[in-house]
């Protein structure tokens, strides 16, 4: 019985959610309500729950700020001494990574390759993760996780192997080859993000649009998404996040012209002995996409890691 | 929610099959023909039927680098999983805060792995970085490059640090689902903070925590770049893990059977943890619905 309800009022959540002013009412002296009895709780757990995730973030950001703190230090300094900030403040490593082509080049095929391969997750796992939340179908279950196997081989198996196979097909060294590559475990993941968010839509609306004589493709693309537009855009974060970070197969499927940028690193990190600005400057560069991404996602980025399933 | 059968579902998920099995299946297969056959070069092939799999099975290699993985699995779930539950538990429940924690918690995961691996190279050396400084200040001989012991301690902390926020987060979006209602009903009974937790937090974030955990024991059983970077499995092969060692074999010494039938069986217990995993999480699917 408490289950039933229970649904009732996150199905209800999702309508608030995402309907017009009409229902904004009701829903903000419902919040009012929440925020009472929050402010009620906040109060009972002590005065000092803010303290862990302060310590938290504080832990979280300290690495970070090295290596801010290193990027705007000469690898002379670095390697000089130990000072906690900047003595001789540059900002010449990230003139060079700015000007020179090898390193920003780096930068734009990692961004064409995680572009492409978000465009590509995404479009086709609507369709699925569509099927897998509304119908049977023969080999479902099975199917599904199969798909989940993906997302959780190591890519380590498969490095040498795809080496090969985007060499046969031409693909190789391209941004298209890592695109491709990474829908290994983005298609399945996207498909499960989005079939978590599916699933909280009730199914009355899709029966009652095609009563109104919708087709499908029509009543997919003008009600449909719109309803989960939320869930599209966490989905994409999440396939842009992780075809971001991932370096293996990027690293097996490219040379010289697609190299991506956390390759570049490494090369770098290898061959021209230990040039630690330049390489903290670059590692600082790599972080910056991510924020700008999350500062987007950020009121869904708790519900896109729970799958759209809490 | 009750679901029709309808065959033509399949015309739908095609292009995911499509795809999927062209990035799945064939490379796969690939690994499977390497792993029955010797190779000596000149692309000439013999089949050597199971040799492959019984030296991987009998090696002390194999078994060593399968230990450290366990080991280091469990570590990492053991620190992971209570740490984030208590800083998801201590969050703020609204308000302006929320969206900062969030965004701040979050950052560690969109760093490419690479860049964890160096930035926690650059943190932790001994000489010039924040941490290796601070624990030889505190009197404590610490160099991760040469004992193995702390290059482990480094390595633990880094995937702490790394991938905690992704339990947080998970956990989370599970106490946010709570509605209030239930927490007045706690008060109005006099439950104590432990109650409220054991009985009403803890429930309904099992179903997250169930991916928390799956998510972590996956993703940090095929870790590989983020110690790559860090020690190169070193010292000696103190943290050599299971991917380090397979790419080892496969790009370091071209032992193509070997790297091949070392995947394999890499693969399979992976599949054997996801299955229970998933078969699990959908009979508790099941049961709500």
């Amino acid at each position: 019985m408490a289950q039933v309800k229970q649904d009732a009022a996150r199905n209800r959540g999702i309508l608030l959610r995402d309907s017009g002013p009409a229902q904004a009412a009701a829903g903000a002296s419902d919040r009012a309500a929440g925020t009472r009895a929050r402010r009620r709780r906040g109060r009972e757990g002590g005065g000092f729950w803010w303290i862990v995730p302060t310590l938290y973030i504080v832990f979280l950001m300290l690495p970070i700020y090295w290596l801010i703190n290193m990027s705007f230090k000469t690898t002379n300094e670095i390697l000089g001494g130990f000072s906690l900030w900047p003595q001789n403040f540059t900002i010449e490593s990230y003139v060079e990574i700015f000007t020179n082509p090898v390193w920003y080049n780096g930068y734009v095929s990692s961004i064409t390759y995680v572009l492409i391969n978000t465009v590509i997750s995404v479009t086709v796992a609507l369709p699925a993760a569509y099927a897998f939340s509304r119908y049977r179908f023969l080999g479902d279950k099975h199917l599904f996780f199969w798909l989940l196997t993906n997302r959780m081989a190591p890519p380590a198996i498969f490095a040498l192997p795809f080496y090969q196979l985007y060499s046969a097909i031409g693909l190789f060294d391209t941004p298209w080859a890592v695109a491709l590559a990474h829908c290994l475990f983005n298609i399945p993941l996207a498909v499960w993000i989005l079939e978590g968010f599916m699933s909280g839509v009730p199914k009355e609306i899709d029966e009652t649009a095609y009563i109104d004589g919708y087709s499908w493709p029509r009543f997919f693309v003008k009600i449909f998404m719109p309803l989960i537009a939320s869930g599209i855009g966490v989905t994409a974060f999440f396939c842009f996040m992780f075809s971001w970070v991932e370096l293996l197969l990027a690293k097996t499927l490219t040379a010289v012209d697609a190299k991506p940028i956390a390759a570049v690193m490494t090369r770098t990190a290898s061959t021209s002995g230990y040039e630690l600005g330049l390489l903290a400057a670059a590692g600082v560069l790599t972080i910056v996409p991510g924020a700008v991404v999350i500062w987007f996602v950020r009121n869904y980025i708790a519900k896109g890691f729970a799958l759209g399933r809490v | 929610m009750t679901k029709t059968w309808n065959n033509k579902a399949w015309f739908m998920v095609l292009p995911v099959l499509l795809l999927v099995a062209f990035n799945a299946v064939i490379p796969l297969m690939t690994v499977v023909n390497y792993s029955v056959q010797e190779t000596f070069g000149n692309n000439l092939f013999f089949f050597e039927g199971v040799r492959w799999y019984e030296e991987v099975l009998a090696s002390s290699r194999f078994h060593a680098a399968l230990g450290r993985q366990f080991l280091f699995t469990f570590i990492i779930l053991a620190i992971e999983i209570p740490l984030g539950v208590a800083v998801a538990l201590a969050m703020p429940r609204s308000g302006p805060w929320v969206s900062v924690c969030l965004v701040f918690m979050a950052l560690p995961l969109l760093v490419p792995w690479n860049v964890v691996g160096a930035m926690w190279n650059i943190f932790a050396l001994p000489d010039i970085g924040l941490l290796g400084r601070s624990i030889n200040a505190l009197g404590i001989d610490y160099n991760f490059t040469q004992q193995p012991l702390s290059a482990w301690f480094t390595v633990v902390l880094m995937d702490v640090w790394h991938w905690t926020s992704l339990v947080v987060l998970l956990a989370y979006a599970g106490l946010r689902s709570i509605p209030d209602a239930y927490y007045q009903a706690a008060k109005i009974d006099g439950a104590s903070r432990l109650a409220v937790f054991r009985y009403i937090q803890l429930p309904k974030m099992s179903r997250v925590l169930t991916i928390a955990v799956l998510l972590r024991f996956i993703d940090s059983f095929m870790i590989y770049t983020e110690p790559f970077v860090l020690t190169g499995g070193g010292p000696g092969n103190a943290t050599t893990f299971l991917s380090i060692d397979l790419v080892k074999a496969a790009l370091g010494e071209f032992n193509l059977g070997i790297a091949a039938a070392m995947s394999i069986i890499y693969f399979l217990m992976t599949l054997l943890v996801c299955w229970v995993f998933y078969t699990a999480m959908t009979n508790y699917y099941d049961g709500e619905r």
